[in-house]
């Protein structure tokens, strides 16, 4: 991120190339959105949903860890919180109130657990953001089982897979639009300096602790939305299926696939592992936890930067060479 | 002396059992370059991270002005207008120079953000010599480039008060002069400063006044030229019993590259 814009983005040539890259994104938004009523059956719209649940879940989850390096697994926790909210809620609310309770929850989850965790750094929160989530999954397995009496709930409301569909679309404009603006705002800025060196920031001035918070909690929100958004897809909702830590991780690789410190990056992650996951899932489903840590692996090892940044270092050396 | 912007009393900072800061105290007038010299490990750096706040202080006290600075964090430290740079250079290596200025400008009252901080980061990095470089990431400076920015960076914060932990070492004669030239500069513009430093040209270049630091305890405060001709202090230096007639002349050949443990370099780039 520059607070400023460089030269070369104010350059005509380059903000031209932005103009029309802006004009292809709308264009491909508005396509996606019309996707319902241009014939698309079942089966795409499925497809379309659980493509844009990770698109919306990538792109919030690297809204904090992009920037900062802090490498969060907590994305299920408040992911698995959203979902609940809406199980709980779902059939005695009107849907707006379950999405504003959903975010609400996520928030107070996401500022509890930031104030316990953020002083961590390195492995260590990374750790501990594991142990977190999975402490929430069994509270609420606890909770279910001790005091509700039952472990599973079923969340039966009017909204259709289309519904679905477009609530996550309108969910991931917000998310990648809240994006664009803190990468312009103070905040993008003090992330960015916390990332590269923390120490640095707190003798800049920023107060380290408040910036990762808020981002922290902004990006849970996000999670905790798709979560409920999600809830009534399933019907049937349990805390193993509403907190699967596997979606820590598949939301992470996806991320670190496209490029964690770009905004759009995730989305170009998203796609590939997305239908990776589907194929690996359906063919070998005793071994898809193997397979997962083996692509895990093989990302991190050979694109560490992610595809974005795989892309762009391209683009620098062909102009190298374009202008010898 | 004017009422001190900087007033050390009693401070105090112990690693387990050993004290690596031992009831030190000194004070600061505005205005006033000060070098805080003493042998490695006598706690100069410990005292400046006690300053800044990068570390918190056992007992005693810290006061700018009227605030009292123990017990704050760094971020509110520098509100209240006290900048630093660092013994080993730290630079936000993937951002480029403008942005690592624009760190230093953003967060802070009086600070600027966005297209209204461009001139002010503009002027920054020419100050120090790194105009035209603003795109540039700050990883991809050298070493001593990096040292500029980071001084850039400080400077963008407007202190009062302005730590610098070594930063003229490891230059060579030619940097070391434009880097005296530069802190001499802020120097006439009335910015106080406290200088950690080990060489001794720039020391009596640039400083009216030394407090000299040995195994956390204060050994000397006074004006330079006298404090680095104490037989204490200079026994603390090279650890042996020197009479101060056996010192080296006041005065290097010139063009002899400065060396850092000559306490009496007389700063012929003054």
């Amino acid at each position: 991120m520059n607070a400023l814009p460089s030269p070369a983005a104010a350059g005509n040539s380059t903000g031209a190339g932005r103009l029309a890259l802006q004009a292809l994104a709308v264009a491909g938004l508005a396509l996606l959105a019309a996707l319902p009523w241009l014939g698309a059956d079942d089966y795409l719209i499925a497809v379309g949903i659980n493509i844009l649940q990770y698109g919306v879940l990538a792109t919030a989850w690297a809204l904090f860890s992009g920037p900062t390096r802090y490498v969060s697994l907590a994305t299920v926790a408040f992911f698995g919180i959203g979902a609940y909210t809406a199980a709980v809620f779902g059939e005695t609310l009107p849907w707006p109130a379950v999405l504003a309770a959903a975010l609400g929850v996520s928030l107070v989850l996401a500022l509890i657990v930031g104030l316990a965790t953020l002083r961590l750094s390195g492995v260590h929160f990374v750790i501990f953001t594991f142990g977190l989530a999975e402490l929430v999954h069994q509270l609420v397995n606890w909770y279910e089982v001790n005091v509700t009496r039952t472990l599973g709930r079923y969340l039966f409301v009017d909204i259709s897979q289309v519904q679905i569909y477009w609530q996550l679309l309108a969910l991931l404009v917000a998310v990648l639009a809240t994006g664009w603006a803190i990468r312009r705002s103070r905040l993008g800025l003090a992330l960015q300096v916390i990332g590269d060196d923390e120490v640095v920031a707190r003798h800049v001035g920023i107060d380290t602790t408040r910036a990762k918070l808020l981002l922290f909690a902004i990006s849970a929100g996000f999670i905790g939305l798709a979560g409920a958004a999600m809830a009534p897809r399933w019907t049937y909702i349990d805390p193993a299926i509403a907190f699967n830590p596997v979606i820590s991780f598949q939301v992470l690789i996806m991320a670190l696939l496209g490029g964690a410190n770009r905004l759009f990056g995730p989305l170009l992650g998203v796609l590939p592992v997305a239908l990776l996951f589907e194929l690996l899932s359906g063919s070998f489903p005793n071994h898809f936890m193997i397979l997962l840590g083996l692509v895990f692996m093989a990302i991190v090892y050979f694109i560490p930067n992610g595809l974005f940044g795989l892309l762009e270092r391209r683009r620098q050396r062909a102009g190298k060479e374009g202008g010898k | 002396m004017s009422a001190p912007l900087l007033k050390v009393t009693g401070l105090t900072k112990a690693f387990g059992g050993l004290v690596a800061v031992d009831k030190l105290g000194f004070e600061v007038a505005p205005g006033e370059v000060i070098g805080l010299v003493g042998p490695n490990g006598s706690g100069k750096t410990t005292a400046m991270n006690l300053i800044s706040g990068a570390l918190r202080a056992d007992r005693g006290s810290i006061r700018l002005g009227d605030a009292e600075l123990v017990g704050l964090r760094p971020d509110r430290i520098v509100r209240h207008g006290v900048a630093r740079t660092f013994q080993l250079v730290r630079v936000l290596g993937s951002l480029s120079c403008a942005d690592n200025v624009a760190a230093g400008l953003a967060f802070h009252p009086g600070g600027a953000f966005g297209a209204g901080a461009r001139e002010r980061i503009d002027a920054l990095l020419a100050r120090v010599g790194l105009g035209g470089r603003e795109a540039l990431p700050a990883g991809e400076l050298t070493y001593i480039d990096q040292k500029r920015l980071e001084l850039a960076r400080a400077l963008a914060l407007a202190p009062r008060l302005l730590l610098l932990d070594e930063w003229l070492a490891g230059l060579n004669p030619t940097e070391l002069r434009e880097g005296i030239a530069l802190i001499r500069s802020l120097r006439d513009e009335g910015l106080t400063m406290i200088l950690v430093e080990h060489v001794m040209e720039a020391v009596h270049a640039l400083c009216n006044r030394c407090v000299v630091m040995n195994a956390g305890v204060l050994l000397a405060d006074g004006p330079t030229a006298e404090v680095l001709r104490n037989p204490e202090v200079v026994r603390a230096y090279l650890g042996e019993d020197v009479e101060t007639d056996d010192l080296p002349p006041p005065h290097l050949p010139t063009g002899e590259a400065p060396t850092q443990l000559n306490l009496d370099a007389g700063g012929q780039h003054a």
